[in-house]
């Protein structure tokens, strides 16, 4: 199952151009024979974009009919896509990534971030509302979920994913580069020791795709990498620059190393015993 | 029994400067296409934060695409003029000299009481007014110098030497440019020199600012973060050092924002209407 993690750089507010230039992408990389592509968060408009949101979100259904009515003309074979963007559903507004089967069942799953990054440099959840599922899907291929950025910096959405059944986590990302003191931006550190962490726990995939370019400024980091269900980086993009990383993902992988490793059936068997303080933490919040 | 001990967990100033200076490159380079630029304007003063952006823009563009500008006073110090000709033959960037002091001195005529400070003003948007002017004439984006230090003491000409619509340094501390310099292969005569405005004759930052760079720096990287006065104290600094640095950087907010504009309605700009400054909508 091949994967392309593309780390773009968008042109702030132009959707059509932004569209355009990943449908090119994809068929200049037809010959990769790609199964599933993956674009960054907000990758359609740009992530900085304050009260702009509302003038350059769009439906789900909307960006569903434009890939089809492209991948009926010029690419033909399928391709499943992940793309983040802004959305709209009827007045609400929402940081979302789509899950698109073109060839096949087109719009399969939609994911709308829920933990919104309201401090420092960040200001989501003044011009947005937070999603409030986490629901694993069936693709073509197994069984998959769909974090937003700071949704993945909090374990315990990626445990919910996989105690869900889920193999691979795609994780669309914008992350402004920050901390200059190592061999790598913080950031793009930090990025690789979570999915580290989360795929050697679970033992699953972690596929993130990390967007690029200056916002005026906030550099987004890009360093979109792929982990396999030891904890280990398989593909690595380099931080800041486009970049298209190609990596294979074998399923097949995971029920041997679950097997020497078995922490999400432990997990599974000693949740029940720690869940009744989880309850009555959640209740007193 | 083999002993091993840990590091302590604190602020660090010291970056690594390579991969600063390759981030500043793809800002340069990002910020001036995105703008409709391939090409920028640097006044370089003979001091070490124009020496640095000039370097920078000059990896980023290449040199041929860098407008290097000395636009020296009368006034000015003879070692200025000199260090802007080195840095800009170092960094292969051609300088194009002007002479400010016809339009500083017109001027001053015109206000016989004007005093050595307020002339320092005249000259440094004097500047501003002819970097513009040579933006215009080359299709150049003019490139801010100004440093994290001075942009929190509010030590710079307002409206002037924050006027340039990129600025690569502002977000590094003066020790940070220093450490970027050595790195960048700034002349070590302009790293090492005492820094000055040089807006009057024999003035030098650290005897304006009553503070030292490298103390500041300090104190300002704690402060920002939240941490008390007593725990900056303790980290080797006065208490009148640490009242010092404050007290400039809660002076000087309003150097650092656009003018305050009176809010009426529910659309003021940058108030209620927030767009951010790269915004664009696609015709």
């Amino acid at each position: 199952m091949r994967h392309a993690l593309l780390q773009l750089k968008p042109e702030k507010g132009n959707v059509e151009r932004n569209l355009a230039r990943l449908l090119s992408r994809l068929l200049e990389l037809r010959e990769e024979n790609i199964d599933v592509a993956v674009a960054p968060e907000a990758y359609l408009t740009g992530y900085f974009l304050q009260g702009g949101v509302r003038e350059l979100a769009m439906e789900a259904r909307q960006l569903e009919e434009r890939l089809l009515e492209w991948h009926t003309q010029h690419y033909q074979r399928p391709l499943d896509l992940i793309v983040g963007f802004y959305e709209r559903d009827g007045g609400d507004y929402y940081n979302s990534a789509a899950y698109f089967e073109l060839g096949g069942r087109g719009l399969l799953h939609l994911h709308r971030k829920i933990f919104l990054p309201t401090y420092g440099v960040f200001d989501e959840e003044r011009f947005l509302g937070r999603g409030h599922g986490l629901a694993s899907f069936d693709s073509r291929f197994g069984r998959a979920a769909i974090l937003i950025c700071e949704d993945f910096w909090h374990s315990v959405t990626a445990t919910i994913a996989a105690l869900q059944g889920a193999q691979i986590i795609y994780v669309p990302s914008a992350s402004p580069a920050r901390d200059f003191t190592g061999a790598t931006p913080g950031n793009v550190g930090r990025w690789a020791t979570l999915t580290q962490a989360i795929s050697g726990e679970h033992g699953l995939y972690v596929a993130l795709a990390s967007l690029a370019g200056s916002e005026a400024g906030k550099m987004m980091s890009g360093g979109s990498l792929l982990s396999g269900p030891e904890g280990e980086i398989l593909a690595r993009a380099e931080a800041f620059g486009e970049v298209a990383l190609i990596a294979d993902v074998d399923f097949e992988r995971i029920p041997p190393v679950r097997y020497d490793n078995p922490l999400l059936a432990d997990l599974k068997a000693g949740l029940p015993l720690i869940f009744p303080e989880l309850r009555q933490i959640v209740e007193e919040l | 029994m083999k002993v091993v001990r840990g590091v302590t967990a604190g602020e660090r100033l010291e970056l690594n400067y390579q991969l600063v200076a390759e981030a500043l490159q793809r800002f340069i380079h990002e910020e001036l296409s995105d703008r409709g630029y391939q090409q920028a304007i640097v006044s370089v003063s003979g001091g070490v934060d124009s020496a640095v952006t000039l370097a920078l823009a000059a990896r980023a563009l290449g040199p041929e695409n860098v407008h290097a500008l000395s636009l020296p006073h009368k006034d000015s110090s003879a070692d200025s003029r000199k260090h802007a000709e080195l840095v800009a033959k170092r960094f292969g960037v051609t300088l194009e000299t002007i002479d400010i002091t016809a339009m500083v001195e017109g001027y001053a005529r015109l206000t016989p009481q004007i005093t050595a400070r307020r002339k320092g003003n005249v000259m440094a948007r004097a500047r501003m007014i002819v970097s513009f002017d040579k933006s215009e004439q080359y299709h150049a984006l003019p490139l801010g110098t100004g440093n994290k230090t001075e942009r929190l003491f509010g030590y710079f000409t307002w409206h002037a030497d924050d006027a340039p619509p990129i600025n690569p340094l502002g977000d590094l501390y003066k020790t940070q440019v220093w450490g970027l310099a050595e790195f960048l292969d700034v002349p070590p005569e302009i790293i090492r020199k005492a820094p000055t405005a040089d807006l009057e004759p024999g003035q030098t930052d650290e005897d304006d600012l009553g503070v030292r760079y490298r103390r500041a720096d300090v104190i300002l990287e704690h402060y920002l973060k939240g941490y008390p006065d007593e725990y900056i104290v303790n980290l080797g600094f006065t208490a009148e050092e640490v009242t010092l640095v404050k007290r400039r950087v809660n002076r000087t907010h309003y150097k650092r924002h656009l003018p305050a504009v009176a809010l009426l309605s529910s659309t003021a700009i940058n108030e209620f209407y927030l767009r951010p400054l790269d915004f664009k909508l696609a015709d």
